[in-house]
């Protein structure tokens, strides 16, 4: 086995965007993402890759938008201000399908709020922050391990699904030096975009038979085809149509909530016999866990579900555990945003009570243990 | 063996370049460990904080709840985080600050650490190093060695001997004491 390195969460992301095989980067350097803009800049040209420090955080976003159409896979990163700036394009991401992968390291806001200091508030931002509708797929890494790992598959979702994927971990764990154990090449499975063959008679968004998502051919290859957030068909030309943009928007969303099962991923930790369970994600559940262990040694039947894919939501698992526990207590930290979506989920089947601030202070498992106690009393 | 370690200084003392050496030398002997740090927005100045636990255990809570190991550099640092400690909580103090009252422990250290780094060795910068040579004196957590190699890994090229004699007169500072 290898030995374990110390690394910093910010470092293994980019690690694992580069085992992933991201070749670009482009962005702006933002408090507490920074590091992953400075390791980009020292490694992509060493793999042969380019990064790019745009002028602000509206043109990173369209410059690894643009170098993922012409097939090299790219990353932006960011923290909370940051993403404000990335909104539109995102959309337009989604919108012209385009494998991206845009990291933000969550910060306290509003605005340039606490720029040092963790949070989880920009959990339905990831979700909901474009305008119109869309899908979005999101994942939350807990570790420094688990960054790696997860921005692989953040990679993999994004050239499988051909759509931004927002990977949402915070100050805590991007900020955050621990031991990892770097897998070797071959390890994790790579998933890289179908694209259609040389000479192949080719429609720019036609789904093949059998296949997910619309071939993706790298511009510059010769195949001529359109870019467009406007409503496009099958041609890649716009059209008003009202039944194609059902059709389109249809196709986008069936491409991830059809597949839910292969997107969604989540931990389990004392479920089998819980009556609380905690509802958590990323960094929080470091404070989750101590607590549950040390409410196990006194004896309450306490567990907790950890979301690694927040959107979309583990929504059959969360309905799932509204059947068999008694409390289900959601602990992130913010005012309540995850709150809204497990509270839809529960739909008033067992209460729903919440816990978590965004003033700088991650949750103590004391505070957890309390309150558990408080609700099983 | 679980141990909770709070550095605390001033934003460029090189308090989170200490950290990250007692992390790095902990995982070269296959502990586990994390480090973590607050600062302030500001580049230079600012009360900065490095935190790191170490144990033979996974590690679930990032954070120090209870520190076993306190190093204070500059009085910002102490009169922050020095008070209410456990009883059996080691406090490193550079001399130059005066040791807060409602501290918890008496096992109690205070040291000419900068004053060491700007005269004996002539570079203030080398103070985190030197308090690194006063930690492994006082705790049985490395051995000389150990503590040396993860700091030389770290320091700049060119700049080992003058690391290595900081932490050798941090050492000395605790021994003639």
């Amino acid at each position: 086995m290898s030995k374990a390195v110390l690394m910093q969460g910010n470092w293994a992301c980019v690690e694992g965007a580069l085992y992933a095989g991201m070749r670009f980067y482009s962005g702006y350097p933002i408090t507490p993402s920074t590091e992953i803009a400075e390791l980009s800049a020292q490694k992509l040209p060493l793999y042969g890759g380019k990064f790019i420090q745009m002028e602000d955080e509206i043109s990173g976003i369209a410059a690894a938008i643009g170098a993922s159409i012409s097939g090299t896979k790219s990353m932006t990163a960011t923290s909370g201000p940051g993403f404000s700036l990335k909104q539109e394009n995102i959309g337009y991401a989604a919108m012209t399908e385009v494998p991206l992968v845009i990291v933000n390291v969550m910060r306290v806001g509003p605005s340039t709020g606490l720029p040092t200091a963790s949070s989880q508030a920009d959990i339905m931002q990831a979700r909901f922050g474009s305008h119109g509708d869309y899908p979005i797929i999101a994942v939350s890494p807990n570790s420094v391990t688990e960054t790696f790992t997860l921005t692989v598959r953040a990679f993999n979702l994004a050239e499988k699904y051909r759509t931004p994927v927002m990977f949402l971990t915070d100050e805590t764990i991007g900020h955050a030096r621990e031991p990892i154990v770097l897998p070797k090449p071959g390890e994790l499975p790579i998933y890289d975009r179908v694209q259609p063959a040389d000479g192949e008679e080719y429609m720019p968004f036609r789904v093949e038979p059998g296949e997910i998502v619309p071939r993706m051919p790298a511009y510059g290859r010769g195949f001529r085809y359109n870019m467009s957030g406007l409503f496009h068909t099958e041609t890649g030309f716009p059209s008003n149509s009202p039944e194609n943009a059902q059709a389109q928007i249809d196709r986008m969303f069936a491409k991830i909530y059809d597949n839910v099962d292969d997107i969604v991923t989540y931990e389990e930790f004392e479920l089998d016999d819980a009556e609380l369970v905690f509802v958590t994600y990323g960094s929080t559940s470091r404070s989750v866990i101590p607590a549950i262990k040390s409410l196990r040694k006194q004896g309450y039947k306490v567990g907790m579900f950890r979301a690694i894919t927040l959107w979309p939501s583990p929504a059959k698992q969360i309905e799932a555990l509204a059947e068999r526990v008694k409390h289900i207590v959601v602990a992130e930290m913010n005012r309540g945003q995850y709150l809204q979506e497990v509270a839809r989920l529960v739909k008033g089947k067992v209460p729903v009570t919440h816990i978590g601030r965004a003033n700088s202070e991650i949750l103590l498992p004391s505070e957890i243990e309390a309150l558990a106690k408080e609700v099983l009393s | 063996m679980h141990k909770e370690i709070r550095l605390t200084g001033s934003g460029g003392q090189g308090v989170i370049l200490m950290g990250i050496i007692l992390a790095e030398a902990a995982v070269e002997k296959g502990l586990q460990a994390i480090q973590s740090q607050s600062y302030g927005p500001e580049a230079r100045g600012g009360a900065s904080k490095c935190e790191v636990i170490l144990s033979d255990q996974p590690i679930d809570f990032p954070k120090v709840l209870e520190p076993n190991i306190l190093v204070a550099l500059t009085q910002d640092g102490a009169n922050k985080y020095a008070h209410g400690l456990g009883e059996d909580c080691l406090a490193i103090f550079d001399e130059s600050v005066e040791v807060p009252e409602n501290l918890g422990t008496k096992n109690v250290f205070s040291y000419p650490i900068i004053e060491t780094a700007r005269i004996t060795l002539g570079k203030s910068i080398v103070s985190n190093i030197v308090t690194l040579g006063v930690f492994c004196e006082l705790t049985d957590i490395y051995t000389r060695e150990e503590l040396l190699s993860a700091i030389l890994q770290r320091v700049p090229k060119g700049s080992e001997v003058l690391n290595e004699r900081a932490f050798d007169e941090g050492i000395k500072l605790v021994r003639r004491a």
